[in-house]
Order: structure tokens, then C-alpha cells, then sequence
């Protein structure tokens, strides 16, 4: 399901109106998917606290959204784009593909949450796409 | 057995107690159709689905939106009994409708998204995570009669 013109349109468009507000939403995003999916707190067993408002997630979630905005950026070549990124997933942190969804999830639960008259079923739509084509070039490197 | 809190519960029949149904039920079929446009095939008879617009604005898909939605009123008020409380509905969906069971979850994900867009604020995070625990325990149910 790859990207065509008008989902590249959309999801820049999306970003444009709510990159301002990237890192609350990065960190709103992943202090949800640690409470709503718990198994996701085994790749964080380093950090003291996994509460939303925690200094690590604010700090983390700050950190994922500068992938996301650098993903944005590449958006014509994901796979070449990512590569650095890729590397660090695959061989560092090991993360297992499946919980890319779910922070996807909790990604767009957030953008919903704070803009709704902008997430609209066609911007939402461009936004699954573009986060599974992000995870599925995060995931190149894999194996 | 599913375990519920006190205040699991109560987020639960404060959620849908405030619900508009027509509204919230419409939005997330018609999302769910439009984000995930395979699920389209269960809905061949309901008329124009050619565009997003056209499913927006489409009666039949809107109605059952909401007959869908009034469905999880049996699962709120049999929050202990959720499985035993969808048998038949399970059969149902295998049986005689064949929907695909992973299709269940696409619904409950659109359904959050369409309550977290209408909640604002007062979605809190832990507010999510009991009406994920909640929609989970349904798709669950109605994936038990599958054979």
C-alpha cells in the first residue's frame, strides 16, 4: 500500500498544522501506548518512571517525533531516508515490528485527540499509510 | 474472567451514557470504510460507497453505524458476561454475515479515534486504556464462535 501524490499532499499538509505541537503529541503518544499496551514498557525497564508528564517520555517522545518529522521530509524514499534509523532498530534496539503499530495507534489516537476538525477521515487515512510505510522502512534492516 | 475495576466501570457507562449514537456511530463506520477500504466488501448492497464523500453522506451505512454501535449497549450493561453476552452475535458474524474476525478490531480502532477526537481533553490516557481493555473484551466475544 504504497504512497501515491495525494497522500503525500495529505500528510504534509497534516504536518504542517500540527508540527508545532510535536513534542506534546510525541510524548502524549507514547505515555499512552505504555499504559494502554503494556507490553511495550519491557523496552524501557531502564527508565525510573513510565508516567505521561515523566522527564524519559517527555524526552523520548520529543525524540520519535523528530523521526517522524524527518520521515516527513523523506517522504519520497522512506527506505533510503531511514537507513540510519533502520540500522539503529534492527541491530541496537531490537524492537519487535509489531509494536510499530501500536505506537502508530496511539500517535493518531493523539492528533485525533488535539485536532480534530483536522484529522478527518481522508487525513487519517494518509497518516496510517504514511506511519506504516514509516515502520515498514524502519524495519528494513531486520533481516 | 475479565477482571473490572470500580472505576473501569464507571468510565465505561460514563462514556456511553453521554453518547450521541447517531453521531459517534455513523463516524466511526464511515471512518473505518474510508481508512480501511477492504471492509467495504461486507457493504456491496448499501449503495454509493465511490469516494469518501459519497460514504460520509450515505444513509445506510450512517443507520447501521448506529445499529453497530447500540450493540456494545449489551456489553456495557453485561460487563461480566461479555463472552456468554455475544454467542449468538458471534455466530451471526461467522455464520451468516462472514466477516473476517481482524476486521473487528479496524472498527474498535476507528471508534476510538472518533471518541478521542469528540472527548478532547477528558480523553486521558487512562480513560484509553479502559475503553481499549472495554472494545477489546468485545472483539474478543465476537471472534469466539469462529470455527
Amino acid at each position: 500500500m504504497s504512497l501515491t501524490e495525494k497522500d503525500k499532499a495529505a500528510v504534509k499538509a497534516l504536518w504542517a498544522k500540527i508540527s508545532k505541537s510535536a513534542d506534546a503529541i510525541g510524548a502524549d503518544a507514547l505515555s499512552r501506548m505504555l499504559l494502554v499496551y503494556p507490553q511495550t514498557k519491557t523496552y524501557f525497564s531502564h527508565w525510573p518512571d513510565t508516567k505521561a508528564g515523566s522527564e524519559p517520555v517527555k524526552k523520548h517522545g520529543k525524540k520519535i517525533m523528530g523521526g517522524v518529522g524527518l520521515a516527513v521530509s523523506k517522504i519520497d524514499d522512506l527506505a533510503a531516508g531511514l537507513l540510519e534509523l533502520s540500522e539503529l532498530h534492527a541491530f541496537k534496539l531490537r524492537v519487535d515490528p509489531a509494536n510499530f503499530k501500536l505506537l502508530a495507534h496511539c500517535l493518531q489516537v493523539v492528533i485525533a485527540n488535539m485536532f480534530p476538525k483536522d484529522f478527518t477521515p481522508e487525513a487519517h487515512v494518509a497518516c496510517d499509510k504514511f506511519l506504516a510505510n514509516v515502520a515498514l522502512a524502519l524495519s528494513e534492516k531486520y533481516r | 474472567m475479565v477482571e473490572w475495576t470500580e472505576q473501569e466501570r464507571s468510565i465505561i457507562t460514563n462514556i456511553f451514557g453521554n453518547l450521541d449514537y447517531e453521531d459517534v456511530g455513523s463516524k466511526a463506520l464511515s471512518r473505518c470504510l474510508i481508512v480501511y477500504p477492504w471492509t467495504q466488501r461486507y457493504f456491496a448492497s448499501f449503495g454509493n460507497l465511490y469516494n469518501a464523500e459519497a460514504i460520509k453522506t450515505n444513509p445506510n451505512i450512517a443507520a447501521h453505524g448506529t445499529k453497530v454501535l447500540h450493540g456494545l449497549d449489551r456489553a456495557v450493561k453485561n460487563m461480566d458476561n461479555i463472552k456468554a453476552t455475544y454467542a449468538e452475535l458471534s455466530v451471526l458474524h461467522s455464520e451468516k454475515l462472514h466477516v473476517d474476525p481482524d476486521n473487528f478490531k479496524l472498527l474498535a480502532d476507528c471508534l476510538t479515534i472518533v471518541i478521542a477526537a469528540k472527548l478532547g481533553s477528558a480523553f486521558s490516557p487512562e480513560i484509553q486504556a479502559t475503553f481499549q481493555k472495554f472494545l477489546a473484551v468485545v472483539v474478543s466475544a465476537l471472534g469466539r464462535q469462529y470455527h
